[in-house]
């Protein structure tokens, strides 16, 4: 996807955001989000295994490895959306482990999904107030009463409309999503996510699949984002969009984190160069991630 | 609609399961009035009744269970030592004397406290036990114990041989065929309609299993392939063997009406002495025996022949073996043909296990082909037998501790703790999440 | 063949007490596998419970007719609770084979001859409508007309059965309609979405089973009202003679179930007179009328299959509200 058009003005890059030199687990000034010694197998396999992570508020942070390193799993755990073996991770400072997946929405962090969910059954604009927090009408005694929640609905309306503007989806706003593009559709599952005031927005993939010529909007949005003052964290494959717009890049590869730091000291790390290219192809890539400990004099 | 996620139910929830399943499971014990009533079933047609005395002394309280004909019933006597209960129709019944609820001492001197009730020419037939002082052989109750496994056992291999044919369409198909009563419904109906036609009944077993096999073909041809032909969603198909359950059952009632029949020497077989005072009758021995030789050459086939691990393939991983080159609808169709056979062949067993055919025989045993099923890991057909061992073991010995008409009820509780807890069964392997 | 009697008997079916309990309990499995997907197929135990919940309330304690309905809605209620808790969750094949085994369990459990004092086992109970009667405003006489013919009492158990379908058929469209309602559609479509955006999807869907709960309860108590009750009634095969009516109308509508189960029930006398005149002036060859009756079952389930199969959003339904249907 290199070669794609730049964007409209360079991206302003938050710096500064960790204590000390960065290495896997480093400190950050500010976090949203910490976690430790988080862990989950599957069968025998370790899908992940992250001692200590911390994610930087207010910034754009990029989550990268190479298929099957656990980025989607990490995810999952921090989300709620799985449980793990082993850890503890709080976000602004609560405690969200054990936590299920609807609590941790509605405290603040939400996320969208590889597989895009826009809710076809429902129309553009249902699905933006399907995502909106603390509706009396969604209360079973009260939803009989329209007379309770009318007013709130027509606020719930307005600010649906207004994103959806902004994400230039208004005119779709009577059709039902199951009839949107893919790349719509992830446009969709994106400002739906907004609808809840968010603090931390956690993107799965979202250039997964999307027409190239969506893209720049989709990068937009999600500056935008931090624009508002909201933290993103997005897993990627995409090396150009993670470089352009990434604040900081975290590294995985078999379910630990390898490397961390701005994107261009990431991109050189020869840690990562490894996990991706395999230069030192007759070393296992176990022995970059710390999984297998080499006896003293071999490399 | 299937959920990925791990969502916990809060410990409430799970206080709240166990605590369902505890009362659903000791509900009968706990709850069973010692006191019930002294005469049953009184708007029935048809009575047994009997006066419990010991030399002119009416004993109360005495315990007397009938069962048969999938209607199970007990009572007790009243002050005056008399008892009644009715039956639905006139047909083949036990009747137990529970010698434990007699006065020390006492005990049943003649025919032994198990007897068979034979009707006369009216509705109502009058059964007294023959008691007086005695020694009340103390191992009785054990004998009793072990006729219940052997009928548990009877009934689990008939149970297994229906079992395996549903856990195998599930497993290839996904699909929970809820018309599998019917298939073994159609064993016995077809069984019946050759001997009424004057097929010898040693050839009309042969042709009746492979009739209920052609069934099953016949099944998949017209209805099931070209559905999964179509892409027609799971919950459709469940529905469409629903509306076939239905179907198959009302065709059996026009045909065979409310009515209990008999197949040729289902009643009256010779008891034969086991050890103790353990009997079988030549109709269990042989139904335990038939049962026993079909699962041996089912398994033979299964794990030697080439179309055996065709289908283990298909139903461990139905996409992986397709890309290995196996043809899986040829596979498909080998199974129903195989589970339509199998499941005739149980039907003719249900017929002279219980004894009798009814419209609804199948209907009446499909949810303990379930319980089987899960219970062994739906899936796998050794986890059919082993489940349907379990479950028809389980159902006739728990007539010994619980009410004798809950004995069902055990099953289905077990079947239910199964599925909310390991639903993979005995021997079903854990599907991997996400 | 007596054509008037056919006619009398189908119209008779089409205000009868049996057919508004049929829609009630056709409306609450709406709720349960049209809105939220739950693939139910243990209503019949749903009914039986609301049913025995008013016998059993008024022949053992003695509660006057109004606290009868309410205990009737209080046990299906807490039948509903008590399933829900650990089966939400099964997958949808499982939760259709633990629902059925509930069902039956309820049905065993009230044909036990353990409780026969409380239950009246395979007796079943009779005469505890006498305090619903007792509020009948209607003095004794006939009502109707035409082939519709009523005693005072069934005309009273008619008109109440039609209140509360009414108020039921009403809420449930505001529910519908409602934020609740559009949170319900989410979790039909896809659970994890929703739990994503904050939702209690648990919550919901027991919310949704303890609605359908009751009003399918409320439906076996009428159904037992007129006459009596037994765990007969509620076998496996009334399940699967409501989901037919609920396919029928239009599984995702609030509409549907009512039209559904007065097209099946109509259906059903239609063809309970019709085939078993047939066969007595030998138009069915050698079929007794005996048999001839059981014909009519066997062309339900050819129904059955048939709708699922070619127009599963029924007569009033929108295919595109469907989440069981594979493209």
């Amino acid at each position: 996807m290199s070669g794609s058009k730049p964007l409209k003005k360079a991206p302003q890059k938050s710096t500064g955001l960790h204590v000390g030199d960065a290495s896997p687990g480093v400190k950050k000034v500010d976090p949203i989000l910490v976690a430790d010694h988080v862990s989950r197998k599957f069968g025998g396999l370790v899908a992940v295994d992250v001692e200590h992570v911390e994610i930087p508020r207010g910034a754009i942070t990029a989550l990268i490895g190479p298929n099957g390193a656990g980025k989607t799993t990490l995810f999952n755990l921090l989300t709620g959306f799985d449980k793990p073996d082993t850890g503890t991770w709080s976000f602004s400072g609560k405690n969200l482990a054990g936590v299920p997946a609807h609590k941790v929405a509605q405290m603040g962090q939400v996320r969208t999904f590889q597989l895009t969910k826009a809710l076809g059954l429902l129309t553009v604009l249902e699905n933006m107030k399907l995502g909106a927090k603390d509706q009396t009408g969604e209360s079973l005694f009260q939803s009989i009463f329209p007379f309770l929640w009318r007013k709130q609905e027509a606020e719930i309306e307005e600010r649906a409309l207004e994103i959806l503007e902004r994400f230039k989806l208004l005119k779709l706003k009577g059709d039902f999503a199951a009839s949107l593009s893919g790349g719509q559709r992830k446009l969709l599952e994106m400002a739906r996510a907004l609808m809840s005031n968010p603090t931390l927005v956690m993107l799965d993939e979202p250039m997964a699949g999307v027409n190239p010529a969506l893209t720049e909007s989709l990068l937009e949005h999600i500056l935008d984002l931090k624009t508002q003052g909201m933290t993103v964290l997005f897993v990627e494959h995409d090396m150009h969009m993670v470089r352009h717009i990434a604040d900081w890049v975290i590294v995985m590869a078999e379910g630990r984190i390898i490397a961390e730091g701005p994107p261009e000291d990431v991109m050189k790390d020869e840690a990562v160069v490894d996990a991706y290219l395999g230069s030192h192809q007759d070393v296992d890539l176990g022995v970059v991630t710390g999984r297998i400990t080499l006896p003293k004099g071999e490399k | 609609m299937k959920s990925a996620t791990a969502e916990d139910p809060t410990f409430l929830a799970k206080a709240m399961k166990v605590f369902l399943i505890a009362v659903l499971a000791l509900g009968g014990v706990l709850f069973a009035a010692p006191a019930i009533a002294d005469s049953v079933g009184e708007d029935f047609e048809n009575q047994v009744s009997g006066n419990v005395r010991n030399e002119g002394t009416p004993l109360s309280g005495v315990r007397i269970i009938i069962e048969g004909n999938g209607y199970s019933a007990e009572t007790v006597t009243d002050g005056d030592g008399k008892w009644s209960i009715g039956v639905p129709e006139a047909g083949t019944y036990e009747i137990t004397l529970v010698e434990d609820t007699l006065p020390d001492g006492i005990a049943v001197l003649e025919g032994g406290s198990t007897q068979t009730i034979e009707w006369g020419f009216t509705n109502s037939v009058v059964w007294n036990f023959f008691i007086g002082e005695s020694e009340r052989n103390p191992t009785s109750q054990l004998d009793q114990f072990f006729m219940r496994v052997f009928a548990g056992a009877n009934f689990g291999l008939l149970l297994g041989l229906a079992a395996i044919g549903l856990s195998l369409v599930f497993g290839t198909t996904a699909l929970p065929n809820f018309a599998h009563g019917e298939m073994v419904t159609m064993g016995a109906l077809f069984t019946l309609f050759l001997t009424l036609a004057g097929v010898p009944l040693l050839l009309s077993f042969p042709i009746a299993v492979a009739l209920s096999a052609l069934f099953g073909w016949g099944l998949d041809a017209a209805v099931w392939a070209p559905l999964r032909a179509r892409g027609v969603g799971i919950v459709q198909l469940m529905i469409v063997s629903i509306g076939l359950s239905l179907t198959f059952r009302y065709i059996t009632q026009a045909f065979l009406g409310g009515g209990t029949e008999q197949l040729p020497g289902a009643l009256g077989s010779p008891e034969i002495p086991i050890f103790r005072t353990v009997t079988l009758s030549v109709n269990d021995l042989v139904s335990m025996g038939v049962s026993l030789v079909v699962l041996v050459a089912f398994a033979f086939w299964l794990l030697r022949s080439k179309m055996g691990k065709a289908t283990r393939a298909v139903s461990d991983n139905a996409d992986l073996a397709a890309a290995s080159g196996i043809n899986v609808d040829q596979v498909i169709r080998v199974v129903w043909i195989m589970a339509g056979g199998l499941a005739g062949l149980a039907g003719i067993l249900w017929a002279y296990f219980r004894p009798g055919l009814k419209w609804d025989m199948g209907e009446k045993i499909l949810l303990f082909i379930f319980a089987a099923g899960v219970l062994g890991g739906l899936g796998t057909a050794f986890g059919a037998f082993v489940g349907a061992m379990i479950v028809g073991v389980l159902i006739e010995t728990s007539a010994q501790f619980i009410p004798s008409d809950l004995k069902y009820v055990g099953a289905l509780v077990v079947m239910i703790v199964i599925l909310l807890f390991r639903p993979q069964g005995i021997l079903g392997r854990r599907e991997r999440i996400g | 063949m007596d054509i008037a009697s056919i006619f009398v008997n189908t119209a008779q079916a089409l205000f009868s007490p049996v057919t508004i309990a049929f829609a009630l309990a056709a409306l609450g499995l709406a709720i349960h596998f049209g809105f939220v997907g739950l693939l139910n197929f243990g209503i019949a135990g749903f009914m039986a419970v609301g049913a025995y919940g008013y016998a059993i309330s008024t022949l053992t304690f003695g509660f006057p007719w109004w606290a009868a309905f309410l205990a009737s809605m209080a046990a299906s209620a807490l039948f509903a609770v008590l399933l829900g808790i650990p089966t939400l969750q099964l997958r949808g094949d499982y939760l259709a084979i633990v629902t059925i085994a509930a069902a039956e369990i309820v049905r065993l459990l009230l044909l036990s001859t353990t409780w026969i004092e409380t239950t009246g086992s395979a007796d079943g109970l009779v005469a505890y409508a006498n305090d619903f009667r007792s509020i009948n405003p209607f003095p004794s006489g006939v009502y109707g007309l035409g082939p519709w013919s009523y005693t005072a009492n069934q005309f009273w158990v008619l008109l109440f059965g039609l209140i509360i379908l009414a108020v039921a058929a009403f809420l449930l469209w505001r529910l519908v309609r409602s934020p609740w309602g559009r949170v319900i559609k989410g979790i039909r479509e896809d659970e994890d979405a929703v739990r994503a955006l904050g939702k209690n999807v648990f919550a919901y869907k027991m919310q949704a089973l303890v609605v359908g709960g009751i009003v399918a309860g409320l439906g076996g108590a009428l159904y037992v009202l007129p006459s009596s009750a037994n765990p007969m009634l509620f076998a496996t095969s009334l399940t699967f003679f409501v989901w037919t009516a609920l396919l029928l109308g239009g599984a995702a509508t609030v509409f549907g179930p009512l039209l559904g189960a007065v097209i099946f029930w109509v259906l059903q006398a239609f063809l309970g007179s019709l085939l078993p005149a047939m066969a007595e002036a030998g138009l069915l060859g050698a079929l007794s009328s005996a048999q001839a009756g059981a014909l009519r079952f066997v062309l339900v389930g050819i129904l059955l299959v048939v709708i699922v199969i070619v127009r599963p959003q029924g007569i009033v339904g929108d295919k595109r509200e469907l989440t069981f249907v594979r493209k």
